[in-house]
């Protein structure tokens, strides 16, 4: 809704073209959205033991590794706590009342350093490819810059209009129905399904950490240096994340949302985009932010710039 | 041994003579400075583990609770995590266990540097004072135990307390050093006739290779929080980028200490586990050199891993590559010394009294932990786990199941060779029960809950979390309560224990101290023993 209000304000042909674009192209999006649900929410869930459900490709190849490793330290734990019920049981004092003094035996102490490593070259062979998958986009379709400041999340699209804009947290108070707690930004980063997304992190005050696991993305944003990773969400739907270094009094509260959108509704988006952020609109923090944010630290802030 | 004997009958003159102050506060005695440590990593224990506490209340539920804002959370983590780790941990271990049983175990009346030793100790009161006197300045000292800057630059934590947090590592680090210099002057000059290093105990083994990776990583440490003080202090930009400094700086030569300094905490509890294990089957430790040179080899890779803990600072996936192999490195060591300690008990003759049972808790829990460690070695999965809950989880398991169930274990091991009085073996048994059930409950969903992607060092968390979070939190009650129980066991051998002989466990406990009375003179050994 915000989205329509704020295209009426910069009235020109251009604008209105532009705001019944992005109204048909969400009119196409709740069409596909209702029929497959409202598109996934990549967001931990009550009581969950597993790793976030994937939103991507780069997810998935974590997923399908972690499921490799989980399984093979699994059979581990339970080889060393049978070995150890068998021991226990086995030579308790009472049947077993004169130890043997065996102290060496050269085959056993080979195969239990050579089976080791042979586990471990088994492991490591996926998970030297999954790193050199992780690390770069090969052919990105675009760039996003991202940079965490304390404590909200600052967005810039370089490749569609070089826009910037802030994505500060909703208060509890603020919540609409169905809304999580401590999860919800006021504008989520958005991106296009099926693109390859180059992320390029920046620092401005601390170190904060861009952390979506859904999308299976995680970077440092460090002052003085720009560090480079990249996602891409294969279905349309929502992706929940939080900021993953401390990073001072409100590190708990600057949560990040990913909307991945069909192609069209993300052109429609940056169109709208462009005007709306480009009229200075997005305001310091709400006043709730300012008043939760204890005043000593904020004289600091203050004194810093 | 006759010698033995016969000190004990003199050795009580030679306390009388000594006043108070004179026995306690500038001691000499490695038995007594040993016991110094203990009671004071008892009482670090109790505020670390109520710190603790005290952040469980708080998760327990969504929602803030107890703490005022994020930053008075962010400084009881913080002194959370360097309280437990240099002022409960390594106390107890290295100053407390290796100041009384090093001598003894390899036939030395005392420590090479008897006043060194006393320093050692005495740093630490005024460090632990500073660090914990920081909980008390408004803003606190709230930068995680790692205080990376830009967080913990002046810009940020203003004041005083990040100050003082660094010169009490300072402190800490110089009693680290001195007590390390003392160790390795101690286990190479000092050792009876006869004993060569490859017939020396594995708990002086653990405590040499641990000594080396302290004479070697400290000063790094104290390099670096010196360098963050004059950034501090004195305007150097040695972390600052915009004098030309770098952040990641920092991590690198924080963890080049910080990964080593984990070892540190658990290869003296190895060096336990191995004598536990070979008493409680009354059979030789298995593959005792394997056992000495695993535990070397772990020190020499512990410095070449480091990095592994920064996956996500930015690092070249070429490095990052490099890094991932080595730490995976490790796991082979450990895994000789976990199949060992099985193979030692295997085919002896197995009494499961209370110390026995923490060492195979020991070596259950160390493998959990292990694995999980294997996991996050890999930088793909740790794209998503860094900084999460499952990491907590894992050095949780390594270090407050591992090193802390080290303690245990040698507490109970040696509390009737320390005080002359047994412990109660149904209470000790009752004890490791609760302990286990406790710190299990506590540990082990964090692990799910780092799946789920919650980030550490959060005071408030999404409702989904909350379910796990109060199962941790319940765990975490019934841990307190077994740390209170273990007080109580304590009391009950100082005042009711049944007095013992220099040997309470028979044939299987063969290393020197069990042939000096219990408790042993205060001067261990009028001649020097010969080993054959």
């Amino acid at each position: 809704m915000r989205h329509v209000i704020s295209a009426f304000r910069g009235i020109s042909g251009r604008a209105a073209g532009a705001l019944l674009l992005a109204l048909l192209a969400l009119a196409v999006a709740s069409g596909a959205a209702l029929a497959q649900g409202a598109g996934m929410v990549g967001a931990p869930v009550p009581w969950g033991m597993g790793l976030q459900q994937s939103g991507g490709p780069i997810k998935d190849a974590i997923s399908s590794f972690n499921t490799l490793v989980f399984w093979i330290i699994v059979l581990i734990t339970i080889f060393v706590f049978l070995l150890l019920a068998y021991v226990v049981w086995k030579f308790r004092a009472e049947v077993n009342p004169n130890p043997s003094r065996t102290s060496h035996n050269t085959l056993l102490e080979i195969a239990w350093t050579v089976v080791p490593v042979l586990i471990l070259v088994v492991i490591a062979i996926p998970s030297f490819r999954l790193i050199y998958y992780q690390d770069r986009a090969v052919d990105a379709d675009l760039t996003i810059n991202v940079q965490g400041r304390q404590w909200y999340w600052h967005y810039g699209y370089p490749d569609n209009g070089n826009f910037t804009f802030d994505s500060y947290p909703v208060q509890t108070a603020d919540l609409r129905a169905g809304q999580m707690r401590n999860l919800e930004v006021d504008n989520p980063l958005v991106i296009p399904v099926g693109s390859n997304v180059r992320i390029l992190t920046t620092g401005q005050d601390v170190i904060h950490s861009f952390f979506v696991p859904s999308l299976g993305v995680q970077k440092y944003s460090i002052p003085g240096r720009t560090l480079e990773i990249w996602m891409r969400a294969d279905r349309p739907g929502t992706f929940y994340g939080q900021c993953n270094q401390i990073c001072g009094v409100n590190h708990w509260f600057m949560p990040i949302v990913v909307r991945a959108v069909p192609p069209a509704e993300f052109e429609a988006w940056t169109a709208q985009a462009r005007t709306r952020f480009a009229d200075g609109l997005p305001p310091g923090p709400p006043a709730a932010l300012a008043a939760a944010a204890a005043p000593e630290i904020l004289n600091v802030a203050e004194a810093r710039r | 041994m006759a010698t033995a004997a016969h000190d004990a009958q003199h050795d009580d003159h030679h306390d009388h003579k000594l006043s108070f102050a004179q026995r306690w506060l500038f001691s000499t005695n490695h038995k007594d400075i040993g016991t110094l440590y203990i009671g004071f990593s008892l009482f670090a224990a109790i505020i670390g583990i109520g710190l603790s506490l005290l952040m469980r209340i708080e998760l327990q539920q969504p929602g803030m609770q107890i703490f005022a804002d994020g930053q008075m959370w962010n400084s009881y983590v913080s002194a959370h995590g360097l309280i437990m780790v240099f002022f409960v941990i390594m106390p107890a271990l290295i100053g407390g266990f290796g100041n009384w049983f090093v001598p003894l175990m390899i036939g030395a009346p005392d420590m090479a540097f008897p006043r060194m030793n006393n320093i050692s100790f005495w740093l630490l009161v005024p460090a632990f004072l500073m660090l914990g006197a920081t909980l008390f300045i408004p803003g606190g000292a709230g930068a995680g135990w790692t205080i990376y800057p830009p967080l913990s630059d002046e810009t940020y934590h203003p004041g005083i307390a990040m100050d003082l947090a660094l010169f009490a590592l300072h402190l800490a680090g110089a009693s680290s050093i001195l007590g390390a210099a003392n160790f390795i002057t101690t286990i190479f000059n000092m050792r009876a006739p006869g004993m060569t290093l490859h017939k020396m105990p594995l708990f002086v083994w653990s405590l040499l290779v641990t000594a080396f990776l302290l004479l070697l990583a400290v000063p790094v440490l104290a390099g670096v929080i010196t360098m963050l003080i004059t950034d501090r202090n004195f305007g150097t930009a040695f972390f600052d980028p915009a004098g030309g400094g770098d952040p990641v700086l920092f991590q690198h030569l924080f963890w080049f200490f910080g990964h080593p300094e984990v070892y540190i905490m658990i290869l003296p509890a190895f060096g336990i586990i191995s004598h536990v294990v070979s008493t409680f089957s009354r059979k030789p430790v298995f593959g005792y050199l394997g056992m000495a040179y695993a535990m070397v080899a772990i020190g020499v890779v512990g410095f070449i891993v480091w990095a592994h803990h920064m996956y996500t600072s930015g690092m070249e996936v070429d490095t990052r590559a490099y890094f991932m192999a080595a730490t995976m490195v490790i796991a082979v060591p450990t895994g000789i010394k976990i199949f060992s300690w099985i193979a030692t008990m295997w085919g002896g003759s197995l009494t499961l009294n209370t110390p026995m049972l923490f060492a195979i808790g020991f070596i259950f829990l160390f493998t959990v932990g292990g694995v999980t460690g294997v996991v996050l070695a890999n930088a793909g999965i740790t794209q998503i786990l860094h900084n999460t809950y499952y990491v907590v989880g894992h050095f949780h398991y390594v270090l407050s199941l591992g090193a802390v169930f080290g303690i245990y274990c040698g507490v109970y091991y040696w509390i009737g060779k320390m005080t002359g009085r047994q412990y109660p073996e149904l209470l000790g048994k009752i004890h490791f029960w609760l302990t286990f059930v406790g710190v299990n409950l506590t540990f082990f969903p964090m692990h799910f809950l780092g799946n789920q992607g919650m980030p550490r060092r959060y005071p408030d968390y999404p409702d989904a979390f909350a379910g796990w979070n109060l199962v941790v939190s319940l765990g975490s009650y019934i841990s307190v309560a077994s740390f209170v129980m273990f007080f109580y066991v304590m009391w009950v051998t100082m005042t009711k224990g049944e007095k013992i002989g220099a040997n309470p466990w028979g044939e299987g406990a063969t290393t020197l101290e069990w042939q000096v009375s219990s408790p042993p003179p205060f001067h261990s050994f009028d001649e020097l023993p010969r080993i054959r």
